[in-house]
């Protein structure tokens, strides 16, 4: 519901104010499973997403981070509810909660306020329509510009990532490599200056250079356009590359969250820990990798106390008896790092590097 | 064949299987496609070859044709030394059980109707090396043991639904070692799984390659999955269907002297925010990959290459040349110039070959 009536002026401001742009307070998902039955997928989450931050969302298959961003865009499937608390600040003040839209306001807080590029490029488009008529059938949906300012507007935003807009406009999806429909999706889902962009995977099924390509894209657009991003991804390298902040999920809650320094040099959370170890580094030697055992319960069934606890090498008897609530780090500085775990005192990262053959040349 | 004949370790090692000069030219109506073209390789016995490469630059054809499963349109494979396609009938099955291929997609590889027990001992039975049914199960619980499936017994009687993917692709591996094969084709094996469990996997085929000496024909995509697994080997790296660089994995990881090399691997993005911002980029000529129809004359990497010079790159093919000790590249400008920015005392030791 909109508060008080929005001007188009107040969508020029962004930033300052110390306001999150976006507030999700409690934040819950549940998919009914029949006979009556629901599973909880997204189990209470709390998240402030600032002006022109990038935040990234990283975690196992399974965790609960796509549910989280498609309940956010109020796009789950009929099974899914959203519930909870999420509030979209538009900058001039108006306050929109956005699991309370429906109609007309809901297809306007999508696209204008918010947009999403999803995973699979292909899937994203009408393969029978051609990208003009993508861009076409978006404006009209959400504007009352002209055919011209259209063709523009597309035109500007493709050059921006790096697609020739002549050669492209006039393509159906499937004559364009998985990396320029990937551009294109981003070029689209920019046209209505969303001040919040989710993304889900961007980059997952791309070759390396083509990823490369989409991740220095999303570098300039973000400077150039400056808008507030959200991304979903299992890459833990992609969010030290794109993140300005890391949020760990597990099993349907955020377990860690800190800026990506924090979060990648002094992680406090042993899943966190988990992840990093799991990832190698390209450059330098081997160095010591560790993984983590077993997979993520199943939501159905969650062991009880700490979720992580039955893969956990810190566990101790009291993990299983309680699932500790998210809580800031005291005993180091650091802006908003926060940790769900009664022994993240002990969790230290300290890289390794094996002492092996064949470094010698 | 003997599965348990070992390896010389101080005489002259035959190599267990190589490629020699090996094309596959698939015919389209677009006009034929040379998906792999002329590559030479070899795999010692115990040894990790990886192959890395993008999309569409030939690596599984080249597995393919290395497994015996695609018939290479000229050049030879050859097994123990012996070319595979001259052997007969029965030295081919024995070939056949000493090469192994892991795939891709542990949820399409595995029969949905088949009990982990039938998968695992199917081969067995089929080249007849049980008797008995009792001594199959032994058998299958023993490599499910081997694979870190364990307790076994308790996945004997599961089907593939009820496993997980990285359960699965360990079955897929027990399979693989039923018949105590030689080498092993890892088809990008681990990009299905997660990162927490591709490590474990990794680890697992890790212990195998050193306590069996299974060798490993390894593909991947993931320059950091080579690393990982093929340290202590060699990688090669494929564009459009050729080697471009070929050398010890530290050395191509480390010290990458082909552009395209060093192009994937500055790339890649770092688990570490400070490394991946600082790491130095040199922009591409061009994003776009040409097509194995339409072949760019010279170096096929010359329209993207940023040290492209005219008329020498898109002149004659580059042949691969040693640059440096055990270290070769297929580029103009590398072997004439030797390799620029990278100072680690590896000078060139034979510019131009």
């Amino acid at each position: 519901m909109v508060t008080t009536s929005t001007s188009a002026s107040g969508r020029a401001v962004r930033g300052g104010q110390g306001k999150p742009l976006l507030s999700i307070r409690d934040f819950k998902v549940e998919y009914r499973t029949g006979s009556g039955t629901t599973v909880q997928a997204v189990r209470g989450v709390d998240l402030d997403l600032f002006p022109g931050e990038s935040l990234a969302l990283v975690g196992e298959s399974g965790c609960g981070k796509t549910t989280f961003g498609l309940g956010l865009l109020r796009l789950l499937p009929r099974l899914g509810h959203a519930s909870g608390q999420v509030t979209f600040n538009r900058g001039d003040g108006t306050e929109i909660d956005v699991l309370g839209l429906d109609g007309r306001d809901l297809r306007s807080f999508r696209w204008r306020d918010a947009a999403m590029v999803f995973q699979g490029a292909m899937n994203a488009f009408n393969p029978v329509l051609k990208i003009r008529a993508h861009m076409h059938d978006t404006m009209r949906a959400h504007t009352k510009a002209s055919k011209q300012e259209i063709e523009d507007r597309a035109g500007e935003l493709l050059r921006l990532v790096r697609l020739e807009p002549s050669r492209v406009m006039d393509s159906y999806p499937h004559e364009l490599s998985g990396g320029m429909r990937q551009r294109v999706l981003i070029a689209m889902s920019l046209l209505l200056e969303p001040e919040v962009l989710i993304l889900d995977e961007p980059t997952t099924a791309l070759d390396i250079l083509t990823q490369r390509s989409v991740v220095d894209v999303l570098h300039e657009v973000r400077e150039r356009l400056g808008f507030s991003m959200i991304f979903i991804s299992h890459d833990l390298s992609l969010a030290a590359e794109l993140a300005d902040r890391v949020a760990t999920m597990y099993a349907g809650r955020i377990i860690e969250t800190g800026g990506v320094r924090d979060m990648f040099y002094k992680p406090r959370h042993p899943y966190t820990l988990g992840l990093i170890k799991a990832v190698p580094p390209i450059v330098g030697d081997l160095p010591d990798m560790e993984s983590i055992p077993g997979g993520p319960p199943s939501l159905a069934s969650l062991p009880p106390g700490c979720t992580f606890n039955p893969r956990c090498k810190y566990a101790t008897e009291e993990c299983k008896e309680i699932d500790p609530p998210l809580i800031p780090i005291t005993d180091e500085p650091g802006d908003y790092h926060e940790v769900a775990c009664i022994h993240s005192k002990d969790v230290h990262l300290d890289r390794r590097v094996q002492d092996e053959m064949g470094t010698a040349s | 064949m003997s599965a348990q004949e070992l390896s010389p370790q101080d005489t002259v090692r035959t190599p267990l299987m190589t490629l020699d000069g090996v094309s596959q030219v698939f015919s389209t109506k677009a006009g034929p496609i040379r998906a792999v073209d002329n590559i030479d390789l070899s795999i010692n016995p115990g040894e990790v070859l990886c192959l890395v490469g993008e999309s569409g630059s030939g690596k599984t054809t080249a597995a393919r044709m290395a497994a015996g499963l695609a018939r290479p349109t000229s050049g030879q494979v050859a097994f123990d030394g012996t070319d595979i396609w001259s052997l007969k009938r029965n030295d081919f099955t024995a070939f056949r059980r000493s090469v192994q291929y892991v795939h891709q997609d542990p949820y399409a590889s595995l029969n949905p109707t088949r009990t982990i027990l039938q998968t695992i001992t199917a081969p067995l039975f089929k080249h007849g090396l049980v008797k008995s049914k009792k001594a199959a199960a032994e058998r299958a619980v023993e490599l499910l043991t081997k694979v870190d499936l364990t307790p076994a017994e308790n996945y004997l009687s599961k089907y593939p639904h009820q496993l997980s993917g990285g359960q699965r692709q360990r079955v897929a591996v027990a399979r693989a070692l039923t018949l105590d094969p030689k080498l092993i084709i890892a088809d990008e094996s681990t990009s299905m799984l997660d990162v927490s469990i591709r490590i474990s996997v990794l680890a697992m085929l890790g212990r195998l390659r050193d306590d069996l000496g299974v060798g490993f024909l390894f593909i991947t995509h993931d320059l950091a999955i080579a690393k990982y697994f093929g340290w202590r080997g060699k990688t090669a790296v494929m564009y459009l269907g050729r080697i471009v660089e070929f050398g010890p994995t530290p050395k191509i990881i480390n010290a990458p002297t082909h552009p395209y090399t060093r192009a994937l691997i500055d790339a890649i993005p770092e688990p570490d925010p400070d490394l991946t911002k600082t790491k130095g980029r040199e922009s591409l000529r061009s994003l776009e990959i040409p097509s194995l129809a339409h072949l760019p004359s010279g170096c096929s990497f010359h329209p993207r290459c940023p040290q492209f010079e005219d008329g020498l790159c898109d002149g004659a093919i580059p042949e691969l040349v040693t640059i440096r000790s055990g270290q070769s590249a297929a580029c103009h400008v590398v072997a004439r110039d030797g390799v620029p920015g990278v100072g680690d005392g590896g000078r060139p030791d034979e510019p131009g070959a």
